[in-house]
Parts: C-alpha cells; structure tokens; sequence
C-alpha cells in the first residue's frame, strides 16, 4: 500500500484520451495528472475537477482597483490640494467625477488583470526558474499522458489502460 | 409552426386600446390656447404657495416682480443670442423659479427703482415690454404643452421600430459573420423584424404629419426661420436649411426606411427559399445582401440620427451621436431577441434552443450595453470637460431639468447589468435574463425620452399617461405584429448550412 508506484497511461489522440479518462473515472480509480500539449476541450468537466475561483478573484481585485483610484483621486485632487486647474470644480468628489473616471477604470483594469495573473502564477506554482515536471518530453509535442496511482493492483491496472487504447503503459516508481 | 396563443393576443389588444384612450386622452388633455397656459400656470403659482407657507412672503414679492424678471433675463439673453426654442427653455426656468438669493432681488429692486425714477413715459414703454414678453413666455409654455403627447408618441414610435431595426442589423451581422450559433434563432429575429415594416410606415406618417406642422417637435421647421427680419429668424438654423428642409428631411427618410425594409423582406424570403433549395444559392445570395445592408445600415444609421433625434436641438452637435443611438437600439434590440426567444422556450416552441444560445445573447446584451455606457460617458464627459456654452447647453438643461432619469438611466442600462450579468451561471438563468431585460429595455426608453424630450417639452416633462399609453401602444402593435409574423413560418431553417453547427451549439 505504501508504494509511489504510479502508472504511466500514454495517449496519442484527444478523443481516445477523454474515452480513456471517462472509463477511468468510471472504474473509480484515482486519477493524479493529465498532461497534454495542449487545451482539451472539456477535459476538466470529464475529470470532474472543481472549476476555476479566478473569475471571482479578479473581480474582488477589480473592486479594490477602483477603491484605491477613488480614495487616490479623492485624497490628492479634493483633500490634500484641491486646486483651482482650469476651472474644474474640486469642491467635492462627485463634481469633479467625469475627469477621474478614465483613471478610474484603468485602474480597475490594471488591478483586474494583474493580481489575477499573479493569482495564476501562484496557484499554479509557475515562476521563471521553475523545475519543469515533465513526466515524459513527448507530452509537449504530441502525447497525452494520465498518471493514476497504483494501490496494489498493478496487473488489474495495466491490463485496464491497455484496453482503453493507450500506446504505451508504464509503470513508474515515483521519489 | 408557432400558434399565437390567444391569450397573448387579447394582452396585444388590451395595450393597443388601453394605449389609445391614453393617447386620446393626452392630446384631449394638452392646453388649447394661451389662456389655458395662464389658468395653468396660475394654478401652479396657487400649489406652490401652499406647500411653502413659510417663504410665502418671500415669493408673493418675487411674484409680483415676476414679468419684470422675465422682462429682464429675456432681452438681456436676446441681445447676446438669437433666442431660440431650446435656449428660451433654460432662461424661462430661472425665471419661474422662484429664487431666494439676494442678487436676483437685488436686481429686481434697482430695476423697480430705476423704473420709479425714469419719466412717465419710460415706465410705460418698458411695461409695455413685458408684457409683451409674458406673451412670448406664455406661448413658450403653450408650445411645450402641446408637444407633449406628440413627443410621447414620438418616442415610443422611434423607439419600437428602431427595437426591430437594431435586431435586424443584429441578424445582418450574424449572417455576415457566419456565425455557427444562431441559425436556430434566426426565425425568431425574422418574426421581430417583421415589425420593421409596420413600424416604419406609422413612423412615416407622423413623420409627414411633423413636417406639415400639426407639432413643433422640431424648431428648425417654424416659418420663417431662415427670413432674415422675421421674427422667428434664426441665424444658426438658417445655415443649416440647406440639410434641415422639410422635404430633403422626408425624401432621406423615405429613403433609408424603404432600404431597411426591402433587405427585411428579402433576407426573410430567400431565407425560406433556403429551406427548399437543393443547393446554397439563396444562402449565398443572403450573405451577399446582407454584406451590403450592413454597409447601407451604418451610413444611414448616422445620418437617420442626425435627422430624426438630434435635430430636435438644431443648435446642438456631437460627431459620435450616431453611434451612440445606434448602441443604444442595438443592445435594446438583441435584449428582444433574448426576451422573445426565453418566451417561445418556454412555450415549448423552440426544441434546439439551450441554455447556451441565451448565454450567449446575455454576454451580448452585456456587452453592448457596456458599450453604450462607454459612448454615452464619451460623449458627456467630453462635453463636460471643456464646457463651450454652445455645446453644454444640452447636458445643463438635461441635469438640470432631468436629473433623476438622466442619471438614472445610467444606472439601468450600465451598473444594473454590469452587475447581474457578470456571472457566467446568471447568464443561462431565464428569470435572471428576463429581469435584466426588461430592466435594460426601460433604461433605454428613458435613453430616447432623454434625447428628445428636453429639447421639445423642456422642464415641462413628466412620465404620465400620454408617455406610457404611447409606449403600451406600441407595445401591443409589436406583440401582435411579431408573433403573428411568427406564425407564418417554421421556426426551424431547415437547409441552412449551418443550422446543424447551431442545434448541438454548446458553450
């Protein structure tokens, strides 16, 4: 039971992977990782993962865009130094509101955009020197590979993947 | 093949004809002649003494200096600028209200005095003026008054046939675009459409009707405005009777309604030749002339703007009006498309239809109206920003006579749906979508309300009987006329090269 043997399933076509993924789930065995070389469509639904929270974040983030952009504006234009430039009315902040509006929503952007991509460099523990977790180079290119952990069922399993049409099933000894 | 319920089409009924006894009754209930405007406004006067018992001595002495004020205000505005309708709106409310700071006082007293103190026959000369300024004043109101069930009726026309305009450029694009989602909608667009015809001729006539004077909608067509020495000449205006005459005004309409139409009809007659074809010839033909409809639409889109919303302030420009009208009927009319669409579906009538086409109308009608958001805010805070008196007279008036719908309306058609439709699991709700639309859908009633009302009733608006059984009216002409266009053909296009893409469309 205490093993790290994990198998290898590897794939060379999308539809025959989500064919593959779905018996998996169906069999109840626990899937660990797909890795594709690219998007496939609709494999998260098949894999029954939780979706992604980083819409929600973004538009926290926005908010606090435009809470900084409003308190800024307010506090260097209305409170801080409110000066007669050009005629503009800087008695209080909703009368000098249509000129702050501009920063105001690129700001929002701004904080939108980039706290979200950070967000997703985080979660994601993606960083510039960053050991790459290749389980096998030909994933990149034009491979699929579904990783499932093995709990003492090895034959059972290799058997059930090579039925599912995959090109190669290894099984791996993991540190 | 839809059948018009008839319960549907008694609720047409019952708006067609409630909508009409309001309408007679707007026009039966708008002031006559100046002696009405006087009984009126006395009345006023009378109500607003009551409410304010403790400034009443305050405003019995602005009363009696009324005229004077008037008088005052008046010549002095005259003498820097032809006065014309719109401009005239904005004095007469100052003047009206009754203001309670010391320089307006002030300045009634020294010309009392200045008055006392002149010769007999000064005096009498200058009564004599503002009296005859009460007059003008009076006719002013008479004008507005009178405006005011054919401006409703105006709007509420403009807007429904632009509704069913705004889908058809909607359906011109998807076509163009090759769009692989619609095709199952598009019966239901052809059946919205289908009012574009009945619409335009009603506007048409009220059109023609305008142009031969029963109304003053539009002061640019008063007699005599480009006579110089008459006494509605209007230097300004008459620069323009080149492009603002009554007849090159109508010929243009014509023009541009007859366009709009013949692509309706023919797009919705080869799309079911389509359906019977045994190649994509028809198919083809309706790209082709919906690519050239589309080309056609936008010039006359602009210059239809011009004409018949923003030449009700001749003194007025903005170079992005065109499309910010066009923003403004085009989310308006894909809002329709949703609400016509969610209730066939739930009539059981549209099998193919899913969660995802109205997920996708959703992100649309979210989209544009943030699109119009965008162009309004263009628009008002570029006016705004640089405040030339000859362009901001027409935010002042708005703000100020309208604060509450001019503000408002952003709140419907930008804050409002920015934050309902924002959830993707919101946008394939039905009750979530119809809530939204109709919420959309009034803002931008008052969007046109704001266009064309303070420019031709002034402060004298109020959403009331004739403004609502205008828009019932047509309400229940575009219900009877959609859903009967409905019944006329599948709702299915059977051989459209992209219907089978469209009904396992899923986002």
């Amino acid at each position: 039971m205490s093993s790290n043997k994990v198998i290898y399933a590897i794939y060379n076509d999308d539809d025959i992977l989500m064919d593959a993924v779905k018996q998996t789930r169906a069999a109840h065995h626990h899937i660990e990782e797909v890795f594709t070389p690219f998007p496939v469509h609709g494999l998260d639904k098949a894999m029954g993962l939780a979706p992604t929270r980083l819409a929600i974040c973004s538009f926290i983030y926005g908010l606090i865009g435009l809470s900084f952009a409003t308190w800024m504006m307010n506090f260097i234009m209305i409170q801080d130094w409110p000066m007669d430039i050009g005629g503009k009315p800087s008695f209080s902040y909703i009368e000098n509101m249509p000129s702050f509006v501009p920063i105001m929503f690129e700001m929002t952007v701004f904080f939108a955009a980039h706290l979200m991509v950070i967000t997703f460099y985080m979660r994601s523990r993606l960083w510039p020197f960053k050991q790459a977790e290749n389980p096998d180079v030909r994933t990149t290119d034009d491979h699929f590979l579904m990783e499932v952990s093995v709990n003492n069922n090895e034959e059972e399993l290799i058997a059930f993947f090579q039925n599912t049409g995959a090109v190669e099933v290894k099984v791996i000894e993991k540190h | 093949m839809y059948t018009f319920s008839s319960r549907l089409k008694t609720f047409a009924f019952i708006l067609m004809a409630l909508g009409i006894l309001g309408m007679a009754y707007g026009f039966y209930m708008a002031p006559k002649t100046i002696a009405d405007v006087e009984a009126i406004l006395d009345k006023e006067a009378a109500e607003h003494h009551g409410s304010h018992d403790g400034a009443e001595a305050h405003t019995t002495t602005n009363e009696t200096h009324t005229t004077t004020a008037v008088a005052q205000t008046e010549t002095g505005h005259h003498r820097e600028n032809d006065a014309t309708m719109s401009d005239a709106v904005h004095v007469d409310t100052i003047a009206i209200t009754p203001m309670a700071d010391g320089h307006h006082d002030a300045q009634v007293v020294t010309d009392v005095t200045t008055t006392t103190h002149s010769e007999a026959a000064g005096s009498k000369h200058e009564a004599h003026d503002a009296h005859a300024d009460h007059e003008k004043h009076l006719e002013h109101v008479l004008h507005q008054l009178q405006n005011k069930p054919w401006a409703a009726l105006y709007i509420a026309c403009i807007f429904l046939m632009l509704i069913s305009l705004g889908v058809l450029a909607f359906y011109a694009i998807q076509q163009v675009a090759q769009a692989g989602w619609s095709p199952v909608l598009f019966r239901v667009m052809q059946g919205i459409t289908a009012y574009l015809p009945v619409g335009s001729v009603v506007f048409f006539i009220l059109l023609v009707l305008t142009g031969l004077h029963f109304n003053h909608l539009f002061v640019w067509m008063v007699d005599g405005v480009d006579v110089v020495g008459h006494e509605n000449y209007d230097a300004i205006v008459a620069n323009k009777v080149g492009y603002l005459n009554v007849p090159a005004w109508l010929i243009r309409a014509a023009i541009f309604l007859i366009g709009w139409n013949l692509y309706q009809i023919y797009s919705r007659k080869n799309c079911l030749l389509q359906d019977d074809a045994t190649d994509n010839l028809y198919y083809k033909k309706n790209f082709n002339i919906s690519a050239m409809f589309l080309v056609f639409f936008i010039v006359t889109e602009s210059i239809m703007s011009w004409d018949w919303i923003m030449s009700v302030d001749p003194h007025w420009y903005s170079t992005l009006f065109g499309w910010y009208v066009f923003a403004s009927f085009f989310v308006s009319g894909i809002t329709v498309i949703a609400l016509v669409t969610l209730y066939m579906k739930s009539r059981g009538f549209l099998e193919y239809v899913n969660t995802s086409h109205i997920h996708d109308l959703a992100k649309f009608m979210f989209g544009i109206s943030v699109f119009w958001t965008y162009l309004w805010f263009s628009q008002f805070m570029l006016i705004w920003y640089s405040n030339i008196p000859e362009e901001v007279t027409y935010f002042i008036t708005r703000i100020e006579d309208y604060n509450l719908p001019f503000f408002g309306m952003v709140v419907m058609n930008f804050v409002f749906p920015v934050l309902i439709l924002i959830n993707t699991d919101f946008k394939r709700l039905s009750w979530i979508i119809a809530m939204a639309g109709i919420i959309i859908l009034l803002g931008h009633y008052v969007d046109f309300f704001m266009m064309i009302m303070p420019a031709t009733v002034g402060d004298r608006w109020f959403i009331g009987i004739p403004e609502i059984s205008s828009l019932i009216f047509f309400i229940g002409l575009f219900i009877f006329v959609v859903f009967t266009a409905m019944t006329k053909s599948p709702l299915l296009p059977k051989r459209h090269p992209l219907i089978e893409e469209s009904k396992h469309f899923h986002y």
